[in-house]
């Protein structure tokens, strides 16, 4: 019976599977941070509980931590007593932890994957939703609430009720200048917010092929933003060449690991539950212009009526999205004006995201009044990028070169919007307030984000030398 | 976790779809390390509006949330379960919810009925018609009730966040029975090991 991947990650972490209860399945790796970790470990002290498997557990400080050198202590008492609970109880139950300013600490997401932690075969789970990410490498990954946290720290393993399976194929190449993130918002406006739930969503077809693993990371990443708790993509080469570089083993070790990690693919004619195609060719560079990850539109269009949405309800929600956006409908969306630009997050931090920025902004200046900052997923990847001179291009441009965290992602920390205030991010959720109280977030790829940036308002990287 | 039977109060229609994690609890209330207290950062983005529904005197007290499609999508923050709660609401309903949002409520024993969208539509309507009207929420019978308009609906919910509902289980003690099966499965598992070298 061929099996799809993820009934084969399924399959092989089934610990037990008791009648009247959920299947229980190991999980190989779990990362945790700051923020949805400490009522966990209240939890376990408080029923006397120890964590069973320390060293399958890592963790790092993102979420709230600012993004200023360092050396700089942190203001917010309320943020400071969390990370100060962070460092507490990772020495407590012998937890390995990077924490800020450590020379491999980042985003969670991001640092997995570049410390070799995250392997193709792997569960993976995480108290963050994004945790999908990792699924780019072929493991089963996804995000968990504070009660579940608890419950993988306690038992390394986790209830989970079968999914169901859904293909997304992309045939086909994309066109010039479309990057894995406006591949991403295509599939989650087809998708819907809704539409990926229940569901685990593999991502297959030749320009998911054609993506490097930075790529794919970012398609994985929002699977959650279609309402899929875990996005997948089978190992090929571009997952080993990339193994190569972040496993440290000898070679032996490293070719033994690999031809397993090879298989961890779907069967040729496995059945999924459900299917969907896009046409590569159809994709544009796009970005959001509501209050859902799924109201895009071409970055070449205009703002959408609601009157053109047939069913009354959608109308509403599109309404009430334009009035919080301050947008009128028919605007062309490159006469959107804006006053921030954000480059991070765990959808665009990575190194490859930095570069694209970068050659855009390479020689020339931000827009006056724009305020644009890029903050590196991680150490490594600001070591790396600064390596480059990258940091150099985007400092003489203007931008703000920050160190890693979460940042304007989730505006937990001093990086936020002012009301009113409008950005191009290329983050993953424009929901209400999303970066700061009142704030207006239009998600984009990071070449668009950085010729917004020196224009002032959205605009595609072929506009800049105009 | 207590068990929950049936629940039953006045109800307050939250008309909006798409309410995701972020309306429920902003991010700047994740900062705290307890577990309680987060009532008053529940939907604290709208709270400063009078109008909003819940500010006003006819819902007061109310303990049912009505809702819409896709209630509590995005972030998996088991906050918003903590501030709903920590508000006073025992059973959410809306047509669908957003998954890691659903377990986290069952964790905790908030019950999240899922209704059709022409019943929920009617539900909005009785209980806007009359905000004093009782709504019960019967997990047992899975059944939601508005004995006073005689109207009534079945809804589903998954067997096992129904046991776990009305047992009031610990999950973790639950697991821990396994112990020998979780140690048997890692003597043989095929283990990827997690490293303790990690690249420059």
């Amino acid at each position: 019976m061929p099996r799809t991947l993820y009934e084969k990650l399924f399959d092989e972490h089934l610990v037990a599977s008791p009648p009247d209860e959920a299947p229980l399945l190991y999980i190989d790796l779990h990362l945790i941070h700051e923020v949805t970790s400490p009522q966990a470990f209240d939890g376990l002290r408080l029923a006397s509980r120890r964590v069973r498997r320390p060293e399958r557990t890592l963790a790092t400080a993102d979420h709230n931590v600012p993004t200023d050198p360092p050396s700089t202590p942190v203001s917010d008492p309320i943020s400071r007593r969390q990370l100060e609970a962070l460092d507490e109880n990772c020495r407590e139950f012998g937890i390995t932890l990077f924490p800020r300013g450590d020379e491999h600490q980042g985003i969670v997401h991001v640092i997995g994957p570049e410390l070799g932690a995250t392997q193709p075969g792997m569960t993976i789970v995480c108290g963050d939703s994004h945790t999908s990410t990792h699924g780019a490498f072929g493991a089963l990954a996804f995000g968990i609430g504070t009660s579940e946290v608890e419950h993988v720290l306690a038992t390394q393993t986790l209830p989970h009720q079968r999914a169901r399976t859904m293909a997304v194929t992309i045939d086909g190449t994309v066109p010039p200048g479309v990057s894995a993130k406006d591949i991403v918002l295509a599939i989650v406006a087809r998708l819907g917010t809704g539409g990926g739930a229940g569901h685990v969503i593999e991502y297959r077809g030749q320009a998911i092929r054609d993506l490097s693993m930075e790529g794919r990371m970012t398609i994985c990443n929002m699977s959650i933003e279609a309402g899929a708790r875990a996005g997948l993509i089978g190992v090929d080469d571009t997952t080993i060449d990339y193994l190569r570089e972040h496993v440290i083993v000898d070679a032996d070790e490293f070719a033994r690991l690999a031809a397993r990690w090879r298989t961890y693919v779907s069967d040729d004619d496995a059945p999924f539950d459900r299917e969907v195609t896009l046409r590569a060719e159809d994709l544009v560079p796009s970005v959001t212009w509501g209050t859902n990850p799924a109201q895009v539109v071409a970055l070449d269009g205009v703002v959408p009526s609601p009157q053109d949405e047939p069913d009354p309800a959608q109308a509403e929600a599109a309404a009430r999205a334009l009035a919080y956006m301050g947008l009128e409908p028919g605007t062309p969306m490159r006469a959107v004006t804006v006053d921030v630009v954000f480059i991070g997050s765990c959808t665009n931090s990575r190194l490859e995201d930095l570069r694209a920025a970068a050659e855009v902004v390479r020689g020339r200046r931000v827009a006056d009044g724009v305020r644009a900052l890029v903050v590196p997923g991680s150490h490594a990847v600001k070591r790396h990028a600064e390596s480059e001179g990258l940091d150099r291009v985007f400092l003489d441009a203007g931008f703000e070169w920050r160190e890693p965290g979460c940042s304007m992602c989730l505006g937990m920390n001093p990086d936020q919007l002012r009301p009113g205030q409008r950005s191009a991010s290329t983050s993953n959720r424009n929901f209400e307030g999303r970066q700061g109280r009142g704030g207006r977030t239009h998600l984009v790829s990071p070449a668009v984000a950085a010729a917004t940036a020196l224009m002032g308002r959205f605009a595609s990287p072929t506009e800049v030398d105009a | 976790m207590n068990p929950v039977r049936v629940v039953e109060g006045r109800a307050v229609p939250l008309e909006r779809s798409d309410v995701d994690t972020d309306q429920i609890i902003p991010s700047e209330w994740l900062k705290r390390v307890e577990r309680t207290g987060f009532g008053r950062g529940l939907f604290s983005e709208w709270r400063d509006d009078p109008d909003f529904v819940l500010n006003q005197p006819a819902y007061a007290g109310a303990t049912i949330l009505v809702a819409q499609a896709r209630f509590g999508t995005g972030s998996s923050r088991e906050h918003a379960v903590w501030a709903l709660m920590d508000y006073g609401f025992t059973a959410v309903v809306a047509s669908s919810f957003g998954d890691i949002f659903a377990n986290n409520a069952a964790s905790q024993g908030l019950v999240t009925v899922t209704l059709p969208a022409d019943a929920l539509e009617e539900l909005t309507r009785l209980v806007k018609a009359d905000p004093s009207r009782l709504v019960v929420v019967d997990v047992e019978r899975l059944l939601v009730e508005v004995p006073d308009a005689t109207w009534q609906h079945p809804f589903t919910l998954n067997a096992l966040t129904r046991e776990r509902l009305l047992h009031g289980w610990d999950t973790i003690g639950l697991t821990l029975r396994h112990d020998d099966e979780i140690a048997r499965f890692e003597s043989t598992h095929w283990t990827p090991r997690v490293p303790t070298r990690f690249a420059p």
